[in-house]
């Protein structure tokens, strides 16, 4: 990751390169094929989050009226940025985030991206390109795919004008293989965890993503992939657990709590308890993508990514994740500031436990702001469950 | 004579129940927790070991079971339970059937649903919020300069009740402030503290089945049964010791684990 953060900080330095910003699940493939070194500013966000340093920007960001209500990767994002700071800097011997020449995002994620990337668009006074997804999906049309695909390929045009180059198509399918192959690989990782005792822990796969985020559809992400697989099946060969005495198999429902995660692994692990799978991990899994038709199956995969479907289709796949990974119970992340990534609040938890008996956790946070997190009734909210089976 | 010993060290309150091999009550006790667990669980020991005869002394006791925020603070050898088993075992000791217990603490409130079994189905908590936690009431109480019992009396005597609409504990206060001054009936918004309050507390969990209550609040406002009653339809289920129940379930605890672990 280092490495990947000098080049993009060199990148924005030299007059020969271009940088685009990027939505974590946006369109990198093709600006990685235009040409383009790609910086996502959520984990730039995380990063914040993970060293702690978050309400120390969200104030700021508050400040000029960005609400304490709104994602708080955004509001700590922005916050570091009035403030001249970045963790780039301690973590990467980065000195700033790299200056961008085009901000690109979608909104099968959520809205918030779309107000973040136009804020840093009047900053440095780039254009703003934005992908509209329909929303929520249930059935994944035709059309759905057309509209998005289209817009995909007016991108390209978009990139064309700033980097005055043709779109080498070639290329992109390279990319497109590339990042397939590193979906796999990511995917393979994960089900790992269908191992009893599990290899990894969630926490463990909220490190080992930042490959999948940020380096998809290069080969350094898929030599990394193949290297943890290679040392995870190793683990599973000696029936080594991730943590020494598995009981209870935990499945995660929402985002991260970046400031906490060292904390709640080990209250997990005290408990004989792992987290082993998520949703959140899970997302950045694309094994559709072909470069037979590129920019469809990249329409297809980032549309059905999980946070983008109907309550229906939500219900079903946790379902069938919780069984697939022989889960004793999910537990249900409700972030403050992320409504779209946090599926408690519409009656799911109760569905499920009513429906079809999985028994239901709902821990409150939030992804940065720990302000929104009490350590005490999280501890205690873990420590009872193994008391109660 | 073997003792067994739950210990609640509750971010507020901490409350200690002594009981015999068999599950007779021998002492209580209740002290404010102060800002070290450590010394408070010294010091209640002390106290309840007093109210029981001055020859009393730690070895008497066989086990301990701390729970509470503070169990990991007990400083003697103990076994630790979360109060949420803890709560289930002491009211399930008084009452059975299928239900929602919720124990309304000064801090936080628990709502677990406990099947016909008296096992535990799901559970949940109050967010970092005190909306719905004793801290709401006490609060009130203390912006009116009016004891806990005199506000209970006054809203026994509404007829109707102002309705008070944040959820705020701070808001809430100024709300009050403000009604007074318009010169509103002070029994009809003390009835407005409790409704607003049960309102909070029904808007985090589906009561199914009987209701069970318990928690320093609901020992201290038993004016909150009836508006629990009216709204729910529901007569509330109250053991004896409201306050110190879930000491009692963590004495229950040390009780059988009185095999597993030799002191
Ligand atoms: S999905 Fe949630 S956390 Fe991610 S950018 Fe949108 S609001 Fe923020």
């Amino acid at each position: 990751m280092e490495r990947y953060y000098k080049e993009i900080y060199e990148a924005s330095q030299s007059d020969k390169e271009k940088v685009a910003w990027c939505s974590s699940v946006g369109p990198a493939e093709i600006l990685i094929a235009a040409g383009f070194k790609v910086y996502y500013p959520e984990n730039h966000g995380a990063l914040i989050g993970a060293k702690k340093l978050a309400t120390k920007y969200i104030i700021k960001a508050n400040s000029i009226g960005y609400s304490p209500d709104i994602c708080s990767y955004l509001t700590s994002d922005i916050g570091a940025y009035l403030m001249n700071e970045t963790p780039l800097k301690d973590a990467y011997n980065v000195p700033s985030i790299p200056r961008p020449d085009v901000l690109v995002y979608n909104t099968n994620q959520c809205r918030e991206v779309q107000d973040w990337f136009k804020f840093y668009g009047n900053e440095f006074k780039i254009p703003v390109v934005g992908i509209f997804s329909p929303w929520k999906i249930k059935d994944l049309k035709k059309e759905h795919v057309e509209f998005v695909s289209n817009q995909f390929k007016n991108l390209v045009k978009e990139l064309e004008k700033i980097t005055q180059r043709k779109f080498d198509y070639d290329y992109f399918k390279e990319v497109i293989n590339l990042s397939r192959e590193c979906s796999l690989l990511w995917k393979r990782f994960l089900e790992t965890a269908q191992n009893r005792p599990s290899p990894i822990t969630f926490f463990d796969g909220t490190i080992h993503m930042a490959p999948a985020v940020c380096l998809r559809g290069l080969k350094e992400a898929v030599d990394y992939y193949k290297l943890l697989n290679s040392e995870v099946e190793e683990r599973i060969k000696r029936k080594e657990g991730a943590i020494d005495n598995e009981k209870i198999r935990f499945y995660w429902e929402g985002m991260p709590i970046w400031g906490r995660l060292r904390f709640l692994s080990e209250v997990f692990e005290k408990n004989n308890s792992n987290v082993v799978a998520s949703t959140y991990c899970n997302s950045w899994v694309f094994e559709d993508l072909s470069p037979e038709e590129p920019f469809e199956s990249m329409a297809e995969c980032y549309l059905k990514i999980f946070i983008n479907r109907s309550e229906e289709v939500k219900e079903r796949i946790l379902v069938e994740e919780i069984q697939k990974y022989k889960c004793d119970a999910i537990i249900f992340h409700d972030a403050k500031t992320c409504p779209h990534n946090t599926n408690s609040r519409f009656g799911m938890p109760e569905r499920l436990r009513e429906k079809y008996g999985i028994k239901t956790l709902i821990i409150y946070g939030d992804l940065n702001d720990l302000r929104c997190f009490s350590d005490e009734q999280t501890k205690t909210l873990i420590e009872s469950f193994p008391e109660r089976t | 004579m073997s003792f067994f010993a739950g210990i609640d060290i509750g971010s507020s309150y901490t409350k200690i129940c002594l009981i015999d091999e068999k599950k007779k009550i021998i002492a209580e006790d209740i002290v404010s927790s102060g800002i070290s667990f450590e010394k408070t669980s010294k010091k209640i020991l002390r106290r309840v070991f007093k109210k029981i005869n001055g020859n009393f002394k730690i070895n008497d006791i066989k086990v301990f079971v701390s729970t509470g925020v503070g169990r990991y603070n007990f400083p003697f050898k103990k076994i630790t339970k979360t109060e949420i088993s803890c709560l289930v075992k002491g009211m399930t000791y008084y009452f059975s059937g299928k239900g929602t217990i919720i124990d309304i603490g000064a801090e936080d409130v628990k709502m677990v649903q406990i099947n016909e079994e008296g096992e535990e189905v799901d559970f949940k908590m109050n967010r970092k919020c005190a909306a719905g936690t004793g801290a709401f009431i006490e609060e009130i109480s203390r912006k009116l300069r009016m004891p806990l019992k005199k506000l209970n009396n006054l809203a026994e005597q509404a007829k109707k009740s102002i309705e008070i609409n944040s959820f705020c504990t701070v808001f809430a206060g100024t709300e009050i402030i403000h009604l007074i001054r318009e010169g509103k009936d002070i029994k009809e918004i003390a009835r407005g503290v409790f409704e607003s309050f049960v309102n909070r507390i029904l808007s985090m969990v589906k009561v199914e089945g009987k209701l069970f209550l318990a928690g320093g609040a609901v020992a201290h406002n038993p004016f909150l049964l009836k508006v629990f009653e009216e709204k729910t339809g529901i007569t509330p289920l109250v053991p004896p010791n409201p306050q110190t129940l879930v000491a009692f379930g963590a004495a229950l605890f040390a009780l059988e684990n009185k095999k597993k672990i030799d002191v």
